[in-house]
């Protein structure tokens, strides 16, 4: 034993171990007793059982904001990835061979740059900035240039059928340049010889997309998957300032986490937000269950 | 980057250097070569376009805030794609102080280096004992930080609220960095505590045997060593707790002189509509998006490994 070891770590971990346990630990703790209450603020709370949980069961809204984590669990991902995959194929191995190493396009290292900016601006501030973009008037950028068209102008965030999908290609707008860039690390990582022998095999761009960086990526889509699917689970910023009042129109798009925000700190009811918090925990809980599940599969070696 | 693809690409015949031409040439037939050729010029020329669009796709919409925040609100209904007839500085000045976005800023720049600091203060420490360093207790403390990556903040939000007014740091700086730093802890010490493991020992052997204390070594040997893994973490930590909206939302609710960006400038957002202030909105946002600029265009290689390193390992 190495000597003041033990006065050492105690050191090292006092701090860092009670921050935790005070601003992590006990709320997490306290979100499940909490949920079986009647607590509103002022009295002391009741215990209820799982009344909150009955109710929730029954309340419209509810299943409207699972509704859409559903939708964008499957959107989310599924368009991220799919234009993240096409475009980080093109700036890596789109371009032509030389001296055996293959190459990206033109500008690759330009494409990259750009597509990656969204992603250091907070989403808050997006969200600002796509609600300038969606006005209904010509004052919106879109709006703007369809009107000069003479066309109507689309009612983005205003027509419920439309408004959820506004907010989903934000967030496709915003998370791209991301994924572009972890599928090129990825990309990068793979010898140049495999597409070196499978091209004098007489393969296709398109065969050596689907049967050579597909499946030596599936890790990283895998990554890209859990990644994707825990923003599809939050979506607060997003929505919370994007979308007409407040997850609207009628609910068109909220979600578990402004539907927990409002009836916390607009209608005080916290042991019924604590139900709904404890609810998506085992949502999120699901998902990663599911996921690992789903997509185990053996990961080629190289 | 490549100067000879388009001409590549046409012609059949390869000019390229020795290797190009000798993969080229093991290829069956000529046939083949020649399908393989225009399979690519088209694919190339599609990718390209649609690279380009998605690039205008990301660029025009900062722009056309940037130009706008020059206009007045005639300019921006009647003419929304042409330049401002001239630059109306006092839109930028009426954002900065009337509505408030130089104090937003400002407190953001506060409250992200005080918790930055502290996260890394404080999860480099933890992770470096939790890393190397075996004692009673070791796993069940890791676990427990690390398992904080896998719920929702959500789940927390309404107990969390209470814990930080019992503790009198409700509308406070000092509430938010804390709440701040307890919640980047997870990533920190999980991303950390693999980086200690992989430095050397001998050199922490050398140090103690020279009798250098634990505290020191750590200051003065591990830490120096591990700075491309803090770089890293720090960036990660930097933009994440910069972005934050829930939190300071509902920890600073009541004390609007210590806002920070996000909640001023989605404030701003909805009074602009009240006031009809279109142009200080644009303002505003502009300010709040060129710094990012700035720093993404200094940082940009630094920033892409930094956040991109974090969710492969």
């Amino acid at each position: 034993m190495r000597h003041g070891k033990y006065p050492f770590v105690v050191g090292f971990l006092a701090a860092p171990v009670t921050l935790y346990a005070v601003f992590v630990i006990a709320p997490y703790a306290q979100a499940f007793q909490i949920s079986m209450t009647d607590w509103r603020g002022f009295s002391a709370p009741n215990y209820i059982g799982f009344e909150n949980f009955r109710r929730l069961f029954h309340d419209h809204r509810f299943w409207q904001a699972i509704e859409h984590h559903g939708i964008l669990l499957l959107a989310l991902p599924l368009i991220t990835i799919a234009i993240a995959l096409f475009f980080a194929f093109l700036l890596n191995v789109g371009g032509r061979s030389r001296g055996g190493q293959r190459r990206g396009v033109w500008g690759s290292n330009f494409y990259r740059v750009v597509f990656f900016f969204p992603q250091v601006l907070a989403v808050a501030i997006v969200a600002v900035l796509f609600q300038t973009v969606y006005r209904p008037n010509s004052s919106g950028l879109i709006n703007g240039v369809l009107m000069k068209l003479g066309l109507d102008p689309v009612l983005f965030l205003v027509r419920p059928s439309l408004a959820l999908w506004s907010i989903i290609a934000v967030l496709v707008w915003q998370a791209v340049g991301f994924y572009v860039v972890l599928f090129s690390a990825g990309m990068s990582a793979i010898p140049p010889d495999i597409y070196e022998a499978a091209e004098m095999d007489g393969a296709t761009r398109v065969t050596l997309f689907f049967r050579v960086t597909l499946p030596l990526l599936w890790d990283t889509l895998q990554v890209a998957w859990v990644y994707l699917g825990i923003a599809a689970f939050d979506a607060f910023a997003i929505v919370s300032v994007l979308s007409v009042d407040n997850g609207g129109p009628d609910g068109a798009t909220t979600v578990l986490a402004l539907e927990i925000y409002r009836n916390a700190f607009v209608y005080s009811k916290y042991g019924y937000a604590s139900a709904m918090g404890v609810a998506l925990f085992f949502l999120t809980l699901t998902f990663a269950a599911l996921t690992l599940r789903l997509s185990r599969r053996e990961s080629v070696e190289y | 980057m490549n100067p000879h693809t388009t001409t590549q690409v046409t012609a059949p015949a390869p000019s390229a250097g020795a290797a190009g031409g000798l993969a080229a040439g093991a290829l069956p037939d000529g046939r083949r070569r020649r399908r393989g050729r225009s399979e690519v010029s088209v694919l190339t020329g599609l990718g390209q376009a649609a690279l380009i669009i998605w690039a205008i796709l990301v660029i025009a919409p900062i722009l056309w805030t940037f130009l706008a925040s020059f206009k007045n609100t005639t300019e921006i209904f009647s003419s929304p794609w042409t330049m401002p007839d001239h630059l109306r500085w006092e839109n930028w000045s009426r954002a900065w102080t009337k509505a408030h976005v130089g104090r937003y800023f400002l407190n953001s720049v506060l409250v992200v280096s005080l918790s930055t600091f502290g996260t890394m203060l404080l999860g480099s420490m933890a992770a470096y004992v939790l890393a190397r360093y075996r004692f009673w207790g070791n796993r069940f403390i890791y676990y427990m930080f690390v398992s904080g990556l896998a719920f929702p903040v959500f789940l927390a939000l309404v107990p969390l609220f209470f814990v930080v007014r019992n503790l009198h740091l409700l509308d406070s700086y000092t509430g938010l960095v804390l709440v701040y730093i307890a919640y980047s802890l997870p990533f920190t010490i999980f991303f950390l505590a693999a980086f200690f493991k992989t430095l050397p020992s001998s050199v922490a052997e050398a140090g103690l045997i020279d009798g250098a204390s634990h505290t020191r070594l750590f200051f003065q040997v591990m830490l120096p060593m591990a700075k491309p893994g803090l770089v890293s973490v720090a960036i990660f930590n930097v933009i994440g707790q910069w972005a934050q909206y829930q939190l300071p939302l509902v920890l600073l609710s009541n004390a609007k002189d210590k806002w920070v960006l996000t909640q001023g400038i989605a404030d701003i957002s909805v009074n602009a509509g009240y006031e009809a202030d279109w142009s200080g909105l644009f303002a505003a946002l502009t300010i709040a998006i060129l710094p990012m600029i700035v720093v993404y265009a200094i940082f940009q290689r630094q920033i892409q490994s930094g956040l991109t390193s974090g969710a492969v390992k």
